[in-house]
């Protein structure tokens, strides 16, 4: 593949509804949407109208004067990009006359641009540089004595890319891509006329600036103002591969540009169903762990925990992972092992791992890290709509009217998300907020929240419950919807409980903390806005009410009839890349692909029937159920892919000991993780960027993930988990990853139309993909939900057992910082730690100044369950009584979290913990007892190797 | 107790008029301020009333008073309507204005005012946006484009809500038309802006002035406040500029007003369309609203009674720069330029011949007097290469460098410049070097081309290599007209588009001040 940059049509489509509108260009004559404008067309016609400040996914501008045109019986020459078509327009893009006038704007362009194109890091892919050749200028007769913004210091603040203001041609895209692209705002020109320059606002550079590194910017400018650094360390890339991002649930498609076998740049790719041509600073530039000196490229082995590690052959570990399972099977019985499955991984690994399992260790001990995010999810919106997915697509949200945000964090967390979020908001639609603290979107600029419910942490269902109660009791309720789609009796049962005085937003006031009359509001809003979606995260699910808070969200949208069309629905933002496929993917001890219960004996004997082998008909143990049989001396060996249960799952010691008690523990990561230090077996994984295989993102969308690299670790994780299995005799023989499609597919329902072909074929496909949805099904529910009629469950508020007291008298609650992914193995290998290299303790100033503790100062944080510390930050982003923190690096945070859990799934209680703050002098004796022995447990015994 | 009459006016007030009007009072006069009558060469001007006639002196000071009353003053111009300047003048817009003490709704009512803002309430929307188009009216700001046409646009857009946007940034140099009126007879504009409510379905209304009009800024705050129980439910408030020329265009004052950085922006949409805040908008000039009264007051008919060819009714003309009779002179259309500058200005107040008039303000064409026979029309105007834009006048005798003028031209560009597209932000500063050039070309001592990188490899390099660039006087002149067309023909607005106007027009008709005729041209730069 040769490297081309992507078609840029200069402006953004018309409306599809727009009537079509029949023109002439340069002689051929074309149809098109009324509000394309000529640019446009033109280019969808193959010609191309010179142009330097036109993109297409911004609005139109009109600065650069190049694209100037002919129109018959119109005076002058209209810029192509802010004329629309017209019916009966003759249009003329290449005379004389033009060609004058185009070579005379270049001209000016050119005498105050440096003309050191051949040392240029953009060299060769500059479009000053291409439309200075197309409009065929070379003279720039001004000479070079006059004025000039040349010779301005470059800005090489951001670790990823570089301003160099003498190379900007002041065009306004990275402005414009910052304000309607990403909608942060950070840039601006300064000054007029001659001396106009673009500026990151009063800081005097990026990374002091409120940029984002979404790259947007980076991406807009058509010249070497802003270029990645990457490239012009490395040069122009020679080739380009479309592949999925393997950071959050978004699912943001790349253009992977390389050179050679080297990456030089991540490019969102303006075909991605899912990002649209944007990307969040993760994406786009925080994948430098991939070659990170840490990774860890050779098996290795040890006989016990305490041992330092040996380098092995791949034969000899594997090997010795099959033998030390039959081992302990033979000794402790069948069901003494099990395997974790990894979000990370793509649906093909994953399908293997839970399959390796079934098949090869003969038991249902298969769980994922869905356990700890959203398997409330999967089960309220199963119970209740008979999905356990999203609703929607990303796209839906261009319809919405009223967007409900509930426990998550979009700007932050599902960045490129969080955008189009933004977009729409400014285009006039109505938000709402459920959250304790006050995120992002409750101000950011042009866009505010109507209504913020900064509720107490741990009271979602009250919350949501009086929401529930002002749509009954205030008659706002669909009754048509709700008697054509949903169970009226349950509806009956649900309405008379929600509508007792003891769940109106009056009597849970003191209990919540959010004031009555914003409950109304937010509901009346929510019921009568027009179209309203909801969109929710792991601060709904993460709690031991997460599955009625689920359902909480799914009675309130059936109540109001906001479900089963675009622009509404129910929407939970899946945290990692492939969450929802390794849930997909029968990662669940109950569950095989498509979820479907192990107890079913018609499921259970068509996975016998290809797998050649009884399956077990008892649904397996959970994570937290695997570790307590550690600790009872009964499960003794686990296979870990891509999951670091030591620094994710909650209280810490608990784990550890679990751990501990084991025989053998085999890790298959990219690096020697917290988990490994408790490892016998290390299996060097590989990156997303080295293997094929598919990822579903929170809307159920699968895309491809393509190999651009071979990986550096000898194989791609689907090989390695296919050794081990056929050293365990299980006779695999997946030449492809495609093939294991092949075999999803062909047993599991809602994939049986996936292949790689289709993928190929369409860039992506969301589930249920059969033949009655042949290309997809982007909004589910249509015609009725899927489990027949909708469920409406009542869902009574059952405070925490996790209660304050004199003892611990705030509230801890976590999340996430754009910057950092989860427990931060990739991104604190990465620059990204420019931004956040620490975590901090939010506090509001109230508490910080009872504790007397200033900004920066180092604080104990303590629980039940342990005690770490971390410095503070003192803000009113989080209310009195409230703390936050992110679990993005060694503070672990997971030491202080409890065992508490959802009633239904074991979802851990992460965003509810009591707690006590107090000023310390660093890090806790704990933290420097674990980093010693972390230390030591990461020894590799070098000699051993050779 | 007497009663007397003293502008108010800010140039009356540079004039003394302040100092005059507290020297009446102190003498008991009873003084009215008003508006300026508009002829500066009679200010300051008091007016006496006596035996209900008003008997005009000026220009007077302090020390006049006495001589004044007493009737003996040398100054005394009799009846300041019946001076030839007035007399010949048809004051559509400004019949009031000098008059009346321009915040007394009492002065207002009695001169004719509110007749048209009553006449357009008893009629239906589209009869009053067929009144304005049937007067001609057409845009007093410069792009003459029909109002009634602009207000049927609007009339005709669906939206929840539409506003009257008032241009008051005038910025150009030696036009004064709107300040007169916003501190003359301030009613006057507030009334055009309730018609065209009224027309349009308008709710609310702004007027942009520009910062540098502090009076006009209070007058028309004030006289809103008065008027606010008149024009309800229209409401109207003042918005103040912030110095930049280049918010006088329409777009760009409109992103000014909603908080933004002012740059223009790209049409279509119209604002008429999508305007202020994205919604259906009327911006005018002040000089097109406050001609509205009129014509919905008198009727459309006897507006376009007056005027010649495609440009109907009256202009009210800045007369300024170096000439006798500076001031504002309302007529119809049709005058001619020799008519205005020798006949009502009376030639150049230093006495020297006139050598070239701007008409347009600093983005119009320059004229010789051989031009003098054109007609004030828009369409003449055009046909010769000029502008009448916003009819401001300007005259300059025989000591004018035209060279320096049009340095002036592209100068005035980069310094207003907003920065957005690249002929205007480019060109302008281009323009002043390459005419730099030219005047160095011209000076006995050509000044030598710097050489701005010094060395063999620099003199290799690309295309701006200092031997490359033809210095010559003939490749200077074609690359000014070369880069006069990439601005005339490519630059986004008016200030870009506009300016090879003077700077055209001057090479045009005054080539001997760019240096001798280029082909004869020895090759200075050598």
């Amino acid at each position: 593949m040769t490297f081309t940059r992507e078609t840029d049509h200069g402006t953004p489509p018309a409306l599809a509804a727009g009537k079509p509108v029949t023109l002439t260009i340069d002689g051929q004559s074309i149809a098109l949407p009324e509000g394309t404008s000529i640019m446009r067309a033109a280019s969808l016609m193959g010609g191309s109208i010179p142009k330097l400040c036109a993109t297409d996914n911004v609005a139109s501008f009109g600065s650069c004067r190049l694209c100037l045109v002919e129109v018959e019986g119109r005076n002058g020459y209209p810029a192509s990009c802010t004329t629309p078509i017209a019916e009966g327009m003759v249009v003329h893009t290449q005379t004389e006359r033009l060609q004058k006038l185009r070579r005379g704007v270049m001209e000016l362009y050119i005498s105050d641009h440096p003309l050191d194109c051949l040392t240029c890091g953009a060299n060769g892919d500059c479009e000053l540089q291409d439309q200075a050749g197309a409009v065929g200028l070379r003279d720039v007769r001004y000479g070079y004595d006059g004025a000039t913004n040349m010779g301005q210091a470059k800005d090489q603040s951001n670790p990823y890319f570089d301003f160099d203001p003498s190379k900007c041609i002041v065009c306004s895209r990275c402005v414009r891509a910052c304000d309607e692209v990403q909608g942060t705002f950070a840039l601006t020109i300064e000054g007029n006329g001659f001396s106009s320059k673009v500026s990151v606002g009063s800081n005097n550079d990026f990374i002091s600036s409120d940029c984002v590194s979404c790259g947007a910017c980076v991406q807009a400018c058509p010249t070497a103002a802003l270029i990645e650094k990457k490239v012009v360390e490395i040069g122009k890339p020679d080739r380009a591969v479309v592949t999925t991002c393997a950071y959050c649930g978004v699912g943001c498609t790349f253009r992977a540009e390389m050179r050679g076998e080297q990456l030089v740049r991540m490019v969102p790719w303006k075909d991605g169903k899912a990002n649209h041509g944007h990307s969040c600073v993760k994406g786009r530039f925080a994948w430098g762990y991939a070659q990170h000196q840490d990774r860890i490229l050779n098996p290795m082995i040890r006989a016990s925990v305490d041992a330092p590690w040996r380098e092995v052959s791949w034969d000899e570990a594997i090997a010795y992972t099959a033998s030390e399972f039959r081992r302990i099977q033979a000794k402790y019985g069948v069901r003494s092992v099990g395997g974790i499955t990894s979000s990370r991984c793509t649906n093909e690994e994953t399908f293997l791992v839970q399959k390796l399992v079934r098949q090869g260790f003969g038991n249902n001990n298969v769980d994922t890290c869905a356990r700890v995010c959203h398997s409330p999810t999967g089960y309220g919106l199963k119970t209740t709509f008979g999905t356990s997915a999203g609703t929607q697509d990303f796209d839906s949200v261009a319809q919405t009217d009223v967007i409900l945000v509930i426990g998550a964090n979009p700007t932050d967390a599902h960045p490129v998300f969080g955008s189009r979020m933004k977009q729409r908001l400014r285009e006039g639609a109505k938000l709402i907020v459920v959250d304790p603290r006050r995120i992002d979107l409750v101000r950011s600029p042009h866009v505010v929240a109507e209504h913020h419910l900064a509720l107490r942490p741990g009271t979602n269902v009250a919350v949501l419950t009086a929401m529930a109660h002002v749509v009954v009791t205030e008659g706002l309720a669909n009754e048509a919807y709700i008697r054509a789609r949903c169970d009226w009796d349950e509806y009956q049962d649900w309405a008379a409980f929600v509508s007792q005085a003891g769940r109106s937003p009056e009597a849970i006031e003191p209990l919540t903390g959010v004031l009555a009359a914003d409950v109304r509001g937010a509901a009346r809003l929510y019921a009568t806005g027009g179209k309203a979606a909801i969109y929710y995260g792991l601060g709904v699910t993460e709690h031991s009410q997460g599955s009625s808070t689920v359902m909480a969200i799914a009675n309130l949208a059936m109540a109001t009839g906001n479900v089963g069309v675009e622009g509404v629905g129910v929407n939970p933002l899946r945290g990692q890349n492939n969450v929802q496929g390794a849930c997909d993917m029968g990662s669940f001890p109950h569950e095989f692909s498509g979820y479907r219960h192990v107890s079913d004996g018609a499921t259970r004997k068509l996975f016998e029937d290809a797998w050649g082998v009884p399956l077990d008909s008892e649904p397996g143990l959970r994570i937290p159920n695997m570790l307590d049989a550690a600790t009872d001396g009964v499960f003794k060996g686990i296979f870990i892919q891509g999951e670091d249960i030591l620094q994710s799952d909650p209280n810490t010691h608990h784990v550890a000991a679990g751990l501990a008690a084991m025989e053998c523990v085999v890790v298959q990561d990219l690096f020697l993780n917290e988990t490994a230090n408790y490892a016998h077996v290390f299996l060097p994984g590989s990156t997303f960027l080295e293997k094929d295989g598919t990822f579903t993102n929170a809307e159920r969308r699968i895309q491809r993930v393509r190999k651009v690299m071979a990986p550096i670790n000898g194989h791609a994780d689907w090989e390695i988990v296919q050794l081990v299995a056929n050293a365990m005799g299980l006779g695999w023989n997946y030449t492809h990853p495609s093939e294991i499609m092949d075999e999803i597919a062909a047993l599991t329902p809602t994939f049986a139309g996936v292949n790689y072909d289709a993928l190929d074929t369409h860039g992506s496909l969301q589930w249920p993909v059969n033949a009655a949805a042949p290309e997809g099904t982007p909004t589910m529910h249509i015609d009725g939900f899927v489990r027949g009629k909708g469920k409406f469950v009542v869902t009574d508020y059952v405070p925490t057992d996790e209660k304050t007291g004199p003892r611990f008298p705030l509230l801890l609650t976590t999340g996430r910082i754009l910057s950092h992914y989860n427990v931060g193995a990739q991104t604190r290998r990465t620059e990204n730690v420019a931004w956040h290299p620490e975590d901090r303790l939010e506090i509001h100033p109230s508490d910080a100044e009872n504790r007397g503790i200033k900004h920066g100062d180092w604080l104990s944080l303590r629980s039940r369950a342990g005690e770490t510390s971390l410095r503070a930050l003192v803000t009113d982003r989080v209310a009195p009584g409230v703390v936050y923190t992110t679990f993005h690096h060694h503070t672990q945070a997971n030491v202080i979290t409890t065992d508490y859990s959802d009633w239904a799934t074991n979802c851990p209680e992460y965003k509810v913990t009591a707690v006590q703050v107090a000023l310390s002098n660093g890090p806790s004796d704990w933290q420097e007892e674990y980093a010693d022995q972390a230390r030591r447990s990461r020894r590799i015994d070098v000699e051993a190797a050779e | 107790m007497t009663r007397v009459f003293i502008s108010r006016d800010m140039a009356s007030v540079a004039l003394g008029a302040d100092a005059l009007a507290q020297a009446f009072a102190q003498a008991g006069c009873d003084v009215v301020r008003t508006g300026s009558r508009g002829l500066f060469s009679i200010e300051p001007l008091v007016e006496v009333e006596s035996a209900g006639e008003r008997i005009g002196y000026g220009p007077v000071g302090v020390g006049d008073v006495e001589n004044v009353l007493d009737g003996t003053h040398p100054n005394r111009l009799g009846n300041v309507a019946a001076l030839p300047f007035f007399a010949s003048q048809q004051r559509f817009t400004f019949a009031r204005c000098g008059i009346t003490d321009p915040l007394s709704l009492d002065d207002y009512a009695a001169h004719g005012g509110w007749a048209g803002l009553n006449a357009a309430r008893a009629m239906t929307p589209q009869q009053v946006v067929d009144a304005v188009k049937m007067s001609g009216l057409r845009g007093r700001g410069g792009a003459g484009f029909p109002t009634g046409i602009k207000w049927q646009t609007v009339l005709d857009a669906q939206a929840d809500e539409k506003f009257i946007v008032c241009n008051a940034d005038e910025g150009d140099s030696g036009t004064f038309a709107d300040r007169m009126l916003m501190e003359g007879d301030p009613y006057c504009l507030i009334e055009g802006m309730a018609i065209a409510a009224h027309a349009a379905g308008a709710g609310h209304g702004y007027i942009y002035i520009r910062s540098e009009y502090p009076f006009a800024v209070d007058i028309m705050r004030a006289a809103i406040v008065k008027a606010a129980h008149i024009i309800a439910p229209f409401t109207l408030e003042v918005r103040a500029g912030a110095g930049a020329y280049v918010c006088g265009e329409e777009t760009a004052l409109l992103d000014s007003i909603e908080g933004k950085r002012g740059q223009v922006r790209a049409k279509p949409p119209l604002p008429a369309i999508e305007g202020l805040f994205g919604k259906p908008t009327v911006i005018n000039n002040v000089l097109s609203l406050a001609a509205v009264p009129f014509i919905m007051a008198q009727g459309g008919e006897a507006y376009a009674a007056v005027g010649f060819g495609r440009s109907r009714g009256t202009m009210p003309v800045q007369l300024a720069g170096n000439i006798k009779n500076g001031g504002l002179y309302e007529i119809g259309f049709g005058i001619t330029l020799g008519e205005l500058v020798n006949d009502i200005g009376g030639g150049t107040a230093s006495g020297r011949p006139v050598r070239a008039v701007q008409v347009g303000g600093p983005l119009g064409a320059y004229f010789p007097p051989h031009m003098f026979h054109v007609p004030f029309d828009y369409e003449a105007f055009a046909q010769v290469g000029g502008l009448i834009g916003h009819a401001g006048v300007t005259v300059f005798d025989d000591t004018v460098d035209m060279a320096h003028m049009a340095r002036f031209a592209m100068e005035f560009c980069a310094v207003e410049s907003c920065g957005k597209c690249t002929p205007c932000r480019i060109g302008s500063v281009r323009g002043v070097e390459v005419i730099d050039k030219l005047m160095a070309a011209r000076a006995p001592l050509a000044a030598a081309v710097p050489d701005a990188l010094p060395g063999r490899l620099a003199a290799t390099l690309y295309s701006r290599a200092p031997d490359r660039i033809d210095t010559s006087a003939k490749a200077q002149h074609d690359l000014l007209r070369d880069l006069c067309d990439t601005m005339k023909f490519g630059s986004l607005c008016a200030l870009g588009g506009f300016t090879p106007y003077p700077v055209l027009s001057a090479l045009e008709h005054f080539p001997e001040d760019f240096g001798a005729p280029p082909t004869s041209m020895p090759e200075a730069a050598e």
